[in-house]
């Protein structure tokens, strides 16, 4: 079942080499695996840290995501609340057939949709802050 | 009198079918051959530095995600019981924006593919790594149990005369010996033409019950609203189903499901390591909203093929014919014959062997890397090769162990309702840690090691003395997490304060710098 093989590459045998999970090997360990005392590098990382402007990036990614995780946690959990302690009100038709019920539920699917949308927005004006922060402590991604 | 099938219809079982089903899954499993050694060559994606594109591995997550319990269960869920089915869809897609806000992008960032990896980063590599191995172990078998499940009854179906613990036994052990010797299962690409497939199914399904009522949708809508079945004892009730409470009596009862399912998705390790596959958090971040998209898309459709089996075929056919995990395939059978019955039992096969494979793959591999050589062997391979002949044991075992458990449940159980312990498993062990370790700079190893060590055995325990499992329940609730994941956050915030250990407060710094710029992640460097 198991043949001699080269020393260097293990070729994950479950599912043969994959994108998701390279596995068994015997030389260094991946990035991804490294512990901080094993990550030596030349950044100042308390330097970044302590700069305004990565403050400011943190506070404003902040200032989003913390009232866009309340707004969703409530509007989720307000469906089966209302279900739940209000059927009178929730069982009522309001388009044929349809109750408020389903209508509420359908949506949550939009509520969904427009909170990513809004959040990539976002997002990607953060992209462009954290691209100056970076060049200006002269590192960069790659 | 049931006015639900006024067709007559096939006996289930036919020759024809199996043999369709047969060439369907060899089609399937041809192309994904092809386009896996088309796009990865004699050297990985990975190794080769090749990433996949954001929409692409939105596709890839929306496979891993869409799995026989999205399928079967909720479409036989909203089948048998109506609106209270719903709410699995809803959950498994407002879930989404759990792992958008506050894991995906810093995960990425700090360049992490498992939870164990960021845990050990800050933390003590060998207590947090064990104990992270053995929560996604557990979470990954939950899972599994789901698909052995709904594979079984597929194949039951399929095939006259086999019997449902011969069905999950053959299928099961035929699937982790695919997954462990067959190979290029797990690729990204599996995921991304059985996502294809299944929407394609999907919206083919929906169509043709949209067709039955003339494409009006109130049309649509007012057959729900007096559906007969057949009740315990023998009566035949006709109950609305667009009401909500057919299944959940108890109002706390919703509530806990829903916050399983809104917690569980952002621990579920055969997701998390999907954002290892993009080069970087925006990639991410796209590859997440490209999910979420499909996904919606996918459960908006439940609607129609749920409650269309419902509407055309009526529960009371549905459980004679294959039972609530049949409702998709059944419904398929009436409204397009045989052939299309064939397909979506191929669609559904090839979406579990593909989920299996995933699971198996991210559960034997956490367990060979985090548990045994860096736990046991503090990050050295003993004899070479020994990691993936642990990780091959691992597999076998937890496809041994998820097909035992399956067979015990029997058919009967809606495999949704199973995935949804999976998720309440994750959300009270997994997500609590990983949150932690993430925001809360005081955070530490026995915060870490307590919670998802409490998280994992208050859920078990919760589930097993559920009314489920139970003929006296000790605890009322069909799913724990209202309880457990509570629970969780207690054990991990006390572990924390109780102990003496202060982390290095170095290491959150760099962990906050690397979470919110992604420095370091792609290999840093000064200029």
């Amino acid at each position: 079942m198991s043949s001699p093989r080269d020393d260097r590459d293990y070729t994950p045998i479950v599912g043969a080499q994959t994108d998701i999970a390279p596995l068994g090997r015997s030389g260094p360990k991946p990035e991804h695996e490294r512990t901080a005392d094993e990550d030596s590098d030349p950044i100042d990382w308390t330097q970044i840290a302590d700069d305004r402007d990565f403050k400011a990036l943190v506070r404003r990614k902040a200032r989003l995501i913390v009232p866009a995780t309340v707004f969703f946690i409530v509007y989720y959990f307000l469906l089966p609340i209302s279900v739940g302690w209000f059927p009178g009100l929730m069982e009522k038709t309001v388009w044929g057939d349809v109750n408020l019920a389903y209508l509420y539920a359908l949506s949550q699917f939009f509520m969904a949709w427009l909170l990513a949308a809004i959040y990539v927005t976002a997002a990607a004006g953060w992209d462009r802050s954290e691209h100056a922060l970076l060049s200006k402590f002269g590192v960069s991604h790659k | 009198m049931n006015t639900a099938c006024p067709f007559p219809l096939i006996a289930a079982g036919s020759q024809t079918s199996l043999w369709m089903f047969l060439a369907f899954v060899a089609a399937t499993l041809v192309i994904t051959w092809y386009s896996a050694r088309k796009s990865s060559g004699a050297s990985a994606y990975f190794a080769a530095g090749r990433r996949i594109t954001g929409w692409q591995n939105g596709l890839a997550v929306a496979g891993d995600y869409m799995s026989a319990a999205s399928f079967l269960g909720i479409a036989g869920m909203i089948a048998m019981n109506g609106y209270d089915g719903f709410m699995y869809s809803v959950g498994f897609l407002v879930a989404y924006l759990t792992v958008l806000f506050i894991v995906a992008e810093p995960l990425r960032n700090a360049g992490k593919y498992t939870m164990a990896d960021v845990l050990a980063y800050r933390l003590k590599p060998r207590p947090v790594r064990a104990a992270a191995s053995l929560s996604t172990l557990t979470v990954s078998i939950f899972y599994m149990i789901a698909q052995m499940v709904g594979a079984g009854v597929l194949v039951r179906q399929l095939i006259p005369g086999v019997s449902y613990e011969v069905a999950v036994i053959g299928v099961g052990v035929l699937m982790v010996v695919y997954v462990v010797f067959g190979g290029m299962l797990a690729t990204t690409w599996v995921q991304i033409i059985k996502a294809v497939l299944l929407m394609g199914g999907s919206i083919l399904l929906s169509v043709l019950v949209l067709q039955r009522f003339h494409f009006n949708l109130a049309e649509f809508f007012s057959s729900l609203t007096a559906i007969s079945s057949t009740a315990a004892d023998g009566q035949t009730v006709t109950r609305n189903f667009l009401t909500p409470g057919l299944i959940f009596k108890n109002p706390w009862d919703q509530i806990s499901l829903g916050m399983a399912l809104l917690l569980g998705t952002a621990g579920l390790p055969h997701i998390l390591i999907r954002f290892y596959t993009v080069p970087d958090a925006k990639t991410a971040r796209a590859s997440v909203v490209w999910a979420m998209l499909i996904i919606g898309l996918f459960y908006i459709m439940t609607t129609f093929f749920g409650f269309g089996a419902a509407a055309l075929l009526g529960p009371d056919h549905i459980a004679a014919n294959g039972g609530t995990n049949m409702a998709a395939p059944e419904l398929a059978r009436f409204l397009g014959g045989e052939i299309f019955f064939a397909f979506i039992c191929a669609v559904a096969f090839a979406t579990i062997l593909a989920v299996v494979a995933g699971l198996t793959i991210s559960a034997s591999t956490s367990f060979a890397h985090d548990f045994f050589v860096n736990v046991i062997h503090h990050g050295r391979e003993q004899k070479p090769g020994e990691e993936v002949r642990v990780a091959r044991i691992t597999a076998f075992i937890v496809g041994a162990l998820s097909i035992v458990i399956a067979i015990v449940l029997g058919p009967s159980v809606n495999v949704a309702f199973l995935v949804g312990l999976a998720f309440a498993v994750a959300a009270s062990a997994n997500l609590p840690a990983m949150v932690f370790s993430l925001y809360w700079k005081r955070f530490n190893t026995a915060g870490a090691v307590t919670g998802l060590l409490v998280g994992l055995t208050s859920s078990i325990v919760l589930i097993l003395v559920s009314p489920d499992f139970m003929k006296d329940p000790l605890f009322p609730l069909k799913n724990p997490a209202l309880a457990s994941v509570p629970l969780g956050f207690l054990a991990a915030w006390l572990g924390t304060v109780l102990s003496k250990e202060v982390p290095s407060g170095e290491k959150f710094t760099e962990l906050q710098v690397r979470a919110n710029t992604g420095l370091g992640a792609e290999k840093a460097s000064a200029h």
